[in-house]
This record gives structure tokens, C-alpha cells and sequence, in this order.
């Protein structure tokens, strides 16, 4: 492998960074410019929204039985198992919801989108699309970004069901509670912000799985061997940032809303 | 071959010649890398006039049809296609300067999502200006000047090579461009498909008088076009007797180590006492 220099190294990471900022925001000014690929982003919104369907709500289904099988063991320390909605009903609303679907529709999506953009840079389509006087950006990345932010948000309100769902099914079968007790305790917990920052995130994480999956096919080098690279950087890129900024969303949020 | 109909429309406005230059490039120098690929360029292509590019490969040819359609910028120099300037042309500026520029690309670069009839109209349909009816009138009129018209409704995948480089000819002739631009049309093709794309690139040259710029490294490929016209009774491209063979608007370029070392017609090419060149032709 070539040996690169610290400086050369760092300017190429600078470059990276910019390139995706300018990616990002032209994502977004795209919004206001015409013309709208609506075909496009529907048909992106069924294969990012209902493909990841079946597994967001098993991943979620199986985190909330999880995460009620756990939490038992420490609150029947405290003689206090009847409260475990209460706790699988804040840790998935607030956090393992968003996170968990954001992380599956990365895993899925961000991969696909690297795969498929890279393998048209390589094929030359993305010139023939420049020179036939489309720009990709427009025709490719804008409708991605926009169906994944749509379809994460709702994806996540159903993951988070599904999660209450399991924990539920965890709290009757295993632990042997009342499903009536477990619900309203879930649901009674639940207060506007922890409603608001569940939701909030799942807006900002299907921004960056769209974005980081369209900037690394797009910036896909060296043939058939690169898209591959390109689509593994893509979901660890898009994983890494998911998990990082969840961390930053979580404590604005709470900042903003004083919870 | 069934003798193609050229709508009366197209044939009015097909001659693009005589109006001055299509192409120049001005000392035109382009580094990948810090690896210099072009140093120097400099050439002009004339209205109705075809220039064959050639040059082992990595010697930057596919690059000057990029640099030409503004997809690559110089490092420096600068670049003039259909009398504009595009060297330092915004995107949204190039967008409208590409709509009379049709180009061919080395692997086809059809979209695999796409029909054949999806790909062919690409550009009417993502320019919105002509009615449904006239786009599948132009495609089928696209697609029958290449022989195609039977594939309408198959993807990219369903063609051969040939095919494929067909109907990527159909797509970039659509709108009848003032400059057509073929990134290495016959590479990696068989004998017979081979002749059978040169012979659609000289029917499109003789019938519309289209400016082109050909990018290749089969030199034989070339002196059949410097050699033959198109019939239009026999729907065939026939040769030229000796004498006549002047007569054809075809010229050459030959590149080395991102320069050009020769450019002219077939018969300079020919007479060329270039050790390098007599050694290419040979």
C-alpha cells in the first residue's frame, strides 16, 4: 500500500468533509429548484420505507422483549416489576426506537444506494446523465434524502410500537404481569418531550443515512473493487455517525426542551 | 438494412456545416493526480467535419471528450465548443450548451433501470417541451435509423454489445446535436458489429453533416471512414475510388504522452515519416 503524508492525509480528509457538506446542502436547496423527481422519490419511499418494514419492527419487536427480560431482573431486586413498561416504554420511545431503526435502515439502505450510485460513476451513467443534461444531484440524491427522512420517521413510530409490543409480550408470558397494568404504565410514563425527541431523531438520522449513502457512491473510485469499498465505508460511515450524533441530538433536545 | 426515412424536419436543419469551427482547444493541459494526461492539446474541428482520435491507451483521448462537454475542467488552457466557451461554464450554463451535443460512450452508459425506449427519450422526456406522441415518434425514427426499433420495450441487460452501442447511438442522435462526441464506438466489438457501427457513424456524417469527434485505437476503423461515404439508395456505406477519397471532411489526430504529434488528413497520415506514427499505422 502507497505510504500517503500527514498533510496530504489530513488535506484528503478536509476535501472529504467539504465534498459531503456541499453534497448535504445541495440535497436540500434542491427542495426549492426545479425540476422535482416526484416519480423518483415515491418510488425510493416503497423501496427504503416498505422494504425495511419486516426488519425494523423485528429488530424492534425483539429489542422491547429484550429490554423488558433485562430491566425484570434488576427491578424485581426492588420488588418493583410492575413498573417495567414504564421502562421499556422510555428506553424505546426515546432512544432504542430511533437508534435501532436508523442503524437497520443504514445497514440496508446506505449500502444500497452507495452499491447502486457507484456502480453507475464506473458505468459511466452519471456522465451520460450530466451530458444528457440532468443533474444527478437532483435526479439521484434529493429524492433519496427526502423518502428516507419520510419513511425513517414513520418507520420509527412503528418500530416503537413494535417494541411495546414485545416488551409487553416478555411482561405477560415471562413475567407473568397484567397486560393492562403494562400498557398504561407504558403509556402513562410517556411525557411531550420524551414523545418529541423520539421523533425528532429518526428526521435527523435518515438525513445522514441518505446523504453518507449517496456521497460514498457518488464518490466511488477504481471499477468494481471501489463500489464494494464504497458500500462498506458507506454503512460504517453511516453507523459511526448514527450512534455519534445520537449522543449531541439527545442533549440539545434536552436542552431545548429543559427535560 | 431497410432504408431509413429522415422526417423532413430533421434533414432542414441537419447540415450543420459551414458555419465555422464545432471544437478548439487552446493549449489545453490536465493532470489526474499530479500525473499529467494532457499537456498542450491543441486542435480545431471544423463544422461537418469528422476528426479521429488515437493514441495507445491512457493517452488521454476519452478525456478530451469529457474536457469537450465541459464533464472535466482544465487546469488550464481553454476549450470552445459550438463557439462557447466552456472552460470555466457553471453546470446549469453547460446543461443547456449539452442539449445540441449527442455523445456515444465507450461502454454505452444506458441505463439499466431503463427500457430501451426510456433511454432513447431520456432527453426529450427530461426536457418536458414535446408532446408524448412526437417523443415515440422521434424514438422509433432514433431507433430505426439504427436498426433497432424492435427492441422498444427490452432493458439494456436483454441487448448485446452491439446492441447496446446501438442504441446508445439512437439515444445521443435524438435531437439531431450540432456535435456528436464517440468515446472508442467499436471497442471490444466483433469484425462484423464493428463495421456495422462505423457504417451508422458515416450514414449519420454523410445524411446530417453532424461535426464529430471519434475516439478510437483501431486505426483500421478510421481509414474506412476517411474512405467510404454512405449510398443512400443502397442504404450501404460504399468506397471511394482512389481519386475521390480527398473528398471526405475526415482528419486525424494522433496523441502521445499528452501531445499532439500529428494532425491532418488520411493521406498526410499515410505520407507521415514519424517514426512513432509510421510504427501506429503499421
Amino acid at each position: 500500500m502507497e505510504l500517503i503524508s500527514p498533510t496530504d492525509f489530513a488535506k484528503e480528509k478536509v476535501q472529504s468533509v467539504q465534498d459531503y457538506a456541499l453534497l448535504a446542502a445541495q440535497s436540500i436547496a434542491n427542495l426549492f429548484r426545479t425540476p422535482h423527481y416526484l416519480a423518483d422519490t415515491m418510488q425510493q419511499a416503497d423501496l427504503i420505507g416498505f422494504g425495511s418494514l419486516p426488519i425494523v419492527l423485528a429488530a424492534c419487536f425483539f429489542t422491547g422483549a429484550a429490554l423488558a427480560l433485562n430491566s425484570a431482573t434488576t427491578l424485581s431486586r426492588f420488588g418493583a416489576l410492575s413498573v417495567v413498561g414504564q421502562l421499556v416504554s422510555i428506553g424505546i420511545v426515546r432512544e432504542l426506537g430511533p437508534v435501532l431503526s436508523g442503524l437497520v435502515v443504514a445497514g440496508r439502505n446506505a449500502s444500497g444506494m452507495a452499491s447502486e450510485l457507484g456502480s453507475m460513476i464506473v458505468t459511466e451513467q452519471i456522465d451520460a446523465m450530466r451530458a444528457l443534461g440532468t443533474d444527478p444531484v437532483k435526479k439521484l440524491v434529493t429524492p433519496r434524502v427526502v423518502s428516507t427522512v419520510v419513511m425513517l420517521f414513520f418507520l420509527t413510530i412503528l418500530g416503537d410500537f413494535l417494541g411495546l409490543i414485545g416488551g409487553n409480550f416478555v411482561a405477560s408470558v415471562v413475567l407473568g404481569l397484567n397486560a393492562h397494568e403494562y400498557w398504561s404504565n407504558a403509556w402513562q410514563t410517556l411525557v411531550y418531550s420524551d414523545v418529541f425527541i423520539g421523533l425528532a431523531k429518526p428526521l435527523v438520522f435518515g438525513f445522514i443515512v441518505a446523504t453518507v449513502g449517496c456521497y460514498y457512491g457518488l464518490s466511488t473510485k477504481g471499477g468494481t473493487q471501489g463500489v464494494g469499498r464504497s458500500t462498506t465505508e458507506a454503512v460504517v460511515a453511516a453507523m459511526i455517525l448514527i450512534i455519534a450524533v445520537d449522543v449531541f441530538v439527545t442533549r440539545l433536545l434536552m436542552v431545548i426542551l429543559g427535560s | 438494412m431497410s432504408t431509413p426515412i429522415l422526417p423532413i424536419e430533421m434533414q432542414k436543419d441537419a447540415t450543420h456545416e459551414g458555419r465555422g469551427e464545432a471544437l478548439r482547444f487552446e493549449d489545453v493541459q490536465l493532470a489526474f493526480e499530479d500525473k499529467p494526461v494532457l499537456d498542450g492539446i491543441s486542435f480545431r474541428l471544423e463544422r461537418g467535419e469528422t476528426k479521429a482520435i488515437f493514441g495507445v491507451a491512457g493517452s488521454g483521448k476519452s478525456t478530451i471528450l469529457k474536457l469537450s462537454l465541459g464533464l472535466l475542467k482544465p487546469d488550464s488552457g481553454r476549450i470552445y465548443t459550438l463557439g462557447m466557451d466552456v472552460t470555466d461554464m457553471r453546470e446549469e450554463e453547460l446543461f443547456e450548451l449539452r442539449r445540441h451535443i449527442g455523445i456515444v460512450f465507450q461502454e454505452s452508459a444506458l441505463f439499466d433501470s431503463l427500457t430501451v425506449r426510456e433511454n432513447v427519450a431520456y432527453r426529450l422526456l427530461e426536457e418536458g417541451l414535446v408532446s408524448e406522441s412526437e417523443i415515440e415518434r422521434r424514438v422509433r425514427e432514433a431507433l430505426r435509423f439504427v436498426e433497432l426499433e424492435h427492441t422498444l420495450d427490452m432493458f439494456p441487460a436483454e441487448l448485446s454489445g452491439g446492441m447496446r452501442r446501438r442504441v446508445a447511438i439512437a439515444r445521443a442522435i435524438i435531437t439531431q446535436p450540432e456535435l456528436l462526441l464517440y468515446d472508442s464506438p467499436t471497442g471490444g466489438l466483433d469484425p462484423v458489429t464493428s463495421t456495422t457501427i462505423i457504417e451508422l457513424i458515416v450514414k449519420q456524417r454523410d445524411v446530417y453533416r453532424t461535426s464529430s469527434l471519434l475516439v478510437t485505437h483501431r486505426l483500421q476503423d478510421a481509414f474506412v471512414m476517411a474512405t467510404n461515404v454512405f449510398d443512400p439508395q443502397s442504404n450501404r456505406m460504399k468506397q471511394l475510388p482512389r481519386g475521390q477519397r480527398g473528398e471526405v471532411g475526415m482528419s486525424f489526430l494522433v496523441l502521445r504522452d499528452g501531445k499532439v504529434i500529428f494532425d491532418g488528413d488520411a493521406q498526410q497520415l499515410a505520407a507521415s515519416k514519424d517514426e512513432y506514427i509510421r510504427e501506429y499505422i503499421s
